[in-house]
């Protein structure tokens, strides 16, 4: 199978089943170099499930996936990927912010070898960025829930990748730090950086994404410009970040809260 | 202390007890991260098995000992990864083991506690050409196996072939059990891996110095122990493993105190605090000239001497005083 130049991710025809129940069935998906892609769903829908296959942390039963051009199997090229994950074990304590975001370098870093100084540097910069600067040297069990998130997110792009794979990252921080990781993710994506982002809730990071994919019940059901989804509306009435109640707005007004930054309080 | 040191199975002794508290933390530390601090328990089992078969055979009993331990870790972990086991089979295992190579109680003694006089030269050999493996492996590929310890899943993100580093760690771990055995004993050897770790955590913060501090304790504790237990003639393994344990008594209160002065040290402090004396704020009409002496008292700051002056700090500028 040829994949076009330019397709940093690429999943056919994906089948997981989790414990002999189908989690997934049949997905594709596809991250075009320097595109951002939404993965939208609710709870259950398979998301962070297609996250977790597509880097190879849990079997497919059937389809593909391919990597910057590489099948799944044959990927050794790790440092191009940065991957914020919904949990992590890292935030059971025992270890300071800059250990834990230091990990986010490991793809880069040879055996037996002292951490160089550009590597040092890339974990600062990277804490900085996301504004932990002076917890940097706290344990990471003594942060908020929302300040751990964001460690999670300085591992990620410590490493300087080319696609970030991102399970709902602002989940649990606070507003005036969705916004600044926001502005994070702009500068990134208009660098060239790629990325696949699970959401709950479209909020501050809105206006970057290119696309979305939505997924229900381990398929896809749509696959296109953000805007376009009102016209699912009704197919996928129900999911929290599209319909808000029974007084839900008009579809023509889904774009704009969609698009214009809405988020829960 | 000169006493002792006559002694050559004592010097060989109190090598064997220096390395041991050497690797013993070391490789523990990632044992505990990854949850497994029960691990040096259940291959304590399998090196008692690898016991009962060098006696068996009449061979040396740490070689064989080290071969089946490893072998043990191996196999356990590789069940453990294909989900087929969870670590408490692999103890039953080990159990099972030495039940049929037909060790009873007697004879087991001295490795089930130590037993200091029994390290010939050929052991201290074999003891310090492993210990430098371990050394080697655990303190250079820190970064690499801390973070396949403490989140797996990420570390796989990272290109890491996890489950070799998996199969790195309780091989290292089954190394360090059947060392210890000369010197703590198999039973006590879980604890001289765990308890100076837990130690460690309460008294510094982050994990590569808590890996530092629990090798510090873990050579205290082991050296330690190995010399009363010559003046006292008891076993080892005891005296090692009960001061590791008062170190850890003794880091909880330390531990308490510890983050007393790291919360103190947030507080904001009166002196150098650069914003304030940014905000240039000039005190009232004041005819008063404060110097050396004036009735007032002096306190340095920074590079200028202000005068407490009813509840307020004045500092000489220009033609007027600021508020400092």
């Amino acid at each position: 199978m040829l994949v076009e130049t330019g397709t940093v991710l690429a999943a056919e025809d994906l089948t997981v089943e989790l414990g002999g129940l189908p989690v997934l069935r049949g997905v594709g998906i596809a991250v075009r170099a320097g595109e951002a892609v939404a993965l939208l769903g609710g709870n259950g829908s398979g998301k962070s499930t297609l996250v977790r296959t597509v880097l190879g942390l849990l079997p497919h039963q059937r389809g593909t996936v391919r990597l910057f051009g590489s099948p799944l199997r044959d990927f050794r090229d790790w440092s191009r990927i940065g991957y914020v994950p919904q949990r992590s074990a890292a935030l059971f304590g025992g270890s300071k912010v800059k250990e834990v975001v230091a990990a986010g370098r490991l793809a880069r870093r040879r055996l037996f070898r002292p951490l160089p100084r550009a590597d040092r540097d890339a974990v600062r910069t990277a804490i900085t960025l996301v504004g932990l600067a002076e917890q940097r040297n706290a344990d990471i069990a003594e942060l908020s829930g929302g300040q751990q998130q964001r460690a999670l997110i300085a591992r990620a792009l410590a490493g300087e990748p080319d696609l970030l794979v991102l399970d709902e990252p602002i989940s649990g921080v606070d507003l005036e730090h969705q916004r600044v990781l926001a502005d994070v993710l702009a500068g990134l994506l208009s660098a060239g950086t790629s990325a696949l982002v699970v959401l709950h809730d479209v909020g501050p990071l809105g206006s970057l994404l290119d696309r979305a994919v939505v997924l229900s019940d381990g398929r896809v059901v749509h696959d296109g410009a953000l805007g376009d989804l009102g016209q699912h509306r009704r197919r996928l009435g129900g999911h929290e970040y599209l319909d808000h109640g029974p007084a839900a707005a008009p579809d023509h007004d889904d774009r704009e809260r969609l698009l214009g930054g809405a988020v829960e309080p | 202390m000169i006493e002792i040191l006559s002694y050559p199975f004592m010097q060989r002794a109190l090598i064997a007890a220096l390395l041991t508290g050497l690797i013993a933390p070391a490789i523990g530390t990632y044992v505990v991260q990854r949850r497994l601090s029960l691990l040096g328990d259940g291959l304590g089992h399998v090196a008692l098995a690898g016991v009962g078969l060098a006696l068996l055979t009449g061979t040396a009993p740490i070689p064989i000992a080290v071969v089946a331990c490893i072998a043990g870790a191996v196999v356990v972990e590789i069940l453990r990864q294909r989900g087929k086991a969870s670590g408490d089979v692999g103890l039953a295992a080990g159990v099972f083991l030495s039940g049929i190579s037909g060790v009873g109680a007697a004879g087991l003694t001295q490795y089930l506690f130590g037993s200091l006089t029994t390290v010939t030269p050929n052991d201290l050999t074999l003891i310090a050409l492993l210990a430098v493996v371990i050394l080697v492996i655990t303190l250079g590929l820190a970064p690499q196996l801390y973070a396949v310890s403490t989140d797996e899943e990420f570390a796989r993100t990272q290109g890491l072939r996890v489950r070799l580093y998996h199969i790195t760690v309780v091989s290292l771990a089954a190394v360090t059990v059947a060392l210890a055995m000369r010197t703590v004993g198999l039973l006590l050897v879980s604890a001289l891996m765990v308890v100076p770790v837990a130690a460690a955590r309460n008294l510094v913060r982050g994990f590569t110095s808590g890996l530092g501090c629990a090798i510090a304790i873990g050579v205290a504790t082991a050296v330690g122990g190995a010399a009363a237990s010559f003046y006292i003639n008891a076993a080892p393994g005891a005296f090692i493993v009960l001061l590791a344990i008062g170190f850890f008594v003794l880091s909880w209160p330390l531990s308490y105190l510890v983050r007393r002065r790291r919360a103190a040290a947030v507080l904001p402090e009166l002196v150098d605090d650069d914003e304030l004396v940014a905000a240039h704020m000039v005190t009232e009409s004041h005819p008063h000239r404060h110097a050396p002496g004036c009735g007032h008292p002096a306190v340095q700051h920074g590079d200028h001497t202000d005068f407490i002056h009813e509840g307020h700090r004045h500092a000489a500028h220009a033609d007027h005083y600021d508020e400092h």
